[in-house]
């Protein structure tokens, strides 16, 4: 599987939000989207998962152009992982999972027990299979972001987009789900997150792409990508990479 | 205080408690009445309907359609109510929201005005309801053109629908003679049940069944819209088709309603509550038992309609008076479970 980004441009009405974007994800790879708010990250996602269409350039998956995709095609290559929220009504985790049979099952059918199998086979993969009968709207926010990724997971699609998937989340749960993304992406899913955290980038990426202003300003793996200089092109704040030891690094960021 | 969660068993249990409700309820409407039927008088009727004399003109041309009607209209105002609450992702939501009501109210008073028949009557407040929401579906499909949150606009162009015919139903009500067709208008809006007969159940059976089967259809895919656009595009589903067979399909049950019943209010509001606190809110399960209490529910309130005062209530009002607090008992049982 290989996902291919081509000198796309896209935005809403007739204003373009990105320019000239062009990126490849391949299998086992984790692709870290970093950019300060406004530079198109969200609006990268949305061209990539066919919900807006791009004004020019190619999106194609093992070179064959996806804007001709119909809805089932695309979802049944890339699953979508939006940020964890609060449905209006109680579901249980289990059928929040099935949810991702839809592009598996008939328009007037509902999933049979195969469906159910591969959904609770994509809970005890994230070990949240104890959570399949409780109420999605009284989970944790870390547990309803992993819910979330069992989602996805239950979609078989090859490519996984995450939406910011460590947002909101206490410290051990978003490292929770880094581990999850890392695992998954050594299982043969190819990975595209977005964070507000450079460190996170670090942790589990195996490339960056460093954006500012609609345009990709770097994209390589961690160690080009995340330096002082770009990070404070792309940040406009003043901060510093720190080596932590044991080959690790940390930004640390400065108020003056 | 976690709820109690929903498992397989017990919701099989709930639907089982509820068909037999259903039937006991059915059973007791026929039976119960001002006309005491003899026993005699009802094998009679059953198996000789031709020749039973009063008691078959009582049970089968009266009470039969009446208590059909009760059920069927219970049951379609309740499934699309729920269908509706997940479609636009809002608890609030409501099977008039659109207008339908609003624009059959009009078609029927319009029918009045012009002196038709109860017929003609009928199929203009159905034409009315129709064109009320298909008229606020386009306007909110060409305004979200131009972007915006589709289920918002849709929601707000309801609104202006629904007010608007109801300034027509005014102005309707203005301009009719006081001593004859204004009451008949306010007799016709207020609804009930009393005056049904087997032509009229006949007339609305049919859209409402055609409305009801796209609904009952669908109803799994309604878990996936009731998390919003992106996510239902997102994970393959096609969200405008699904809506507008939905809402057309509503839209078809409430017209029908309102041209035999008039505006039987709160009921396709309240029972999805009901029915999400006893199975869950998974519209598999949902809708068919939102059916199942709705249809309850109004044989109920209808037989209190018939038989609380010497004078009959009218059945729109009594369903507003039992569901406002029946609402807010549902509301002070939620928190107070969360608390």
């Amino acid at each position: 599987m290989n996902l291919c980004v081509e000198g796309v441009m896209a935005g809403y009405g007739r204003k373009a939000v990105i320019h000239q974007v062009s990126l490849a994800l391949g299998a086992g790879e984790v692709l870290c989207l970093l950019g300060p708010n406004g530079s198109g990250k969200t609006t990268l996602f949305k061209t990539v998962l066919g919900l807006i269409r791009p004004m020019a350039g190619h999106i194609s998956v093992d070179g064959e152009d996806i804007g001709n995709w119909k809805r089932a095609r695309l979802a049944k290559t890339m699953g979508y992982v939006p940020q964890a929220h609060t449905p209006p009504f109680p579901f249980r985790v289990r059928d929040v999972v099935l949810m991702a049979r839809a592009v598996h099952t008939g328009v007037f059918a509902s999933p049979g027990k195969q469906d159910l199998a591969i959904a609770e086979k994509s809970l005890e993969r994230l070990g949240i299979l104890p959570l399949a009968n409780d109420l999605y709207t009284e989970l944790s926010g870390g547990q309803r972001q992993l819910v979330l990724l069992a989602r996805a997971l239950a979609q078989q699609a090859q490519v996984l987009v995450l939406d910011e998937p460590t947002a909101n989340l206490d410290f051990a749960n978003q490292m929770l789900v880094l581990r999850h993304v890392r695992e998954l992406s050594s299982d043969g899913f190819g990975v595209m997150m977005t964070t507000h955290f450079p460190d996170f980038a670090y942790l589990c990426a195996s490339r960056v792409a460093l954006m500012k202003r609609g345009r990709i300003l770097a994209m390589a793996g961690p160690e080009e990508t995340l330096t002082q200089a770009l990070l404070e092109q792309a940040y406009e704040t003043p901060l510093r990479v720190v080596e932590a030891g044991e080959g690790m690094r940390v930004v640390l960021p400065r108020l003056q | 205080m976690q709820r109690p969660p929903h498992s397989a068993a017990r919701v099989r249990l709930v639907f089982a408690a509820l068909w037999a409700a259903l039937i006991v309820l059915t059973v007791l409407s026929l039976i119960y009445g001002r006309y005491t039927l003899p026993w005699q008088a009802w094998w009679r009727v059953l198996l000789r309907p031709a020749d039973s004399g009063m008691a078959g003109i009582v049970l089968l041309e009266v009470r039969l359609p009446r208590v059909l009607a009760a059920l069927m209209i219970g049951g379609c105002l309740s499934v699309s109510g729920a269908a509706f609450q997940g479609l636009f992702r809002n608890p609030m939501a409501s099977p008039d929201m659109l207008g339908a009501y609003a624009g059959a109210g009009f078609g029927a008073s319009l029918g009045i005005l012009l002196g038709y028949g109860i017929v003609g009557i009928q199929v203009l407040a159905f034409i009315g309801g129709l064109t009320a929401v298909l008229l606020a579906w386009s306007l909110a499909t060409s305004i979200s053109r131009f972007g915006g949150d589709p289920m918002l606009i849709l929601i707000l162009v309801g609104i202006v629908v629904r007010e608007a015919g109801m300034s027509l139903v005014r102005l309707a009500e203005y301009v009719a003679d006081p001593h004859g067709k204004l009451a008949a208008i306010t007799y016709w809006l207020v609804g009930g049940l009393s005056a049904i007969n087997r032509h009229d159940l006949a007339f609305a059976a049919v859209p409402m069944l055609l409305g009801l089967a796209p609904l009952l259809l669908l109803r799994w895919r309604l878990n996936v819209l009731s998390f919003g656009d992106e996510e239902a595009k997102a994970l393959g589903v096609n969200p405008w088709m699904i809506r507008m067979v939905i809402i057309v399909a509503a839209a078809m049950i409430s017209a029908a309603i309102v041209s035999i019943a008039g505006m039987i209010m709160w009921v396709g509001l309240v029972i999805p509550h009901m029915a999400r606190m006893m199975v869950g809110a998974n519209h598999k399960t949902l809708l068919p038992a939102s059916f199942l209490v709705g249809s309850c529910f109004l044989l109920l309130v209808d037989d209190c309609a018939r038989g609380l005062f010497t004078l009959e209530m009218p059945l729109g009002i009594l369903t507003s008076l039992v569901g406002v607090p029946f609402f807010l008992f549902l509301m002070f049982r939620t928190r107070m479970g969360r608390a």
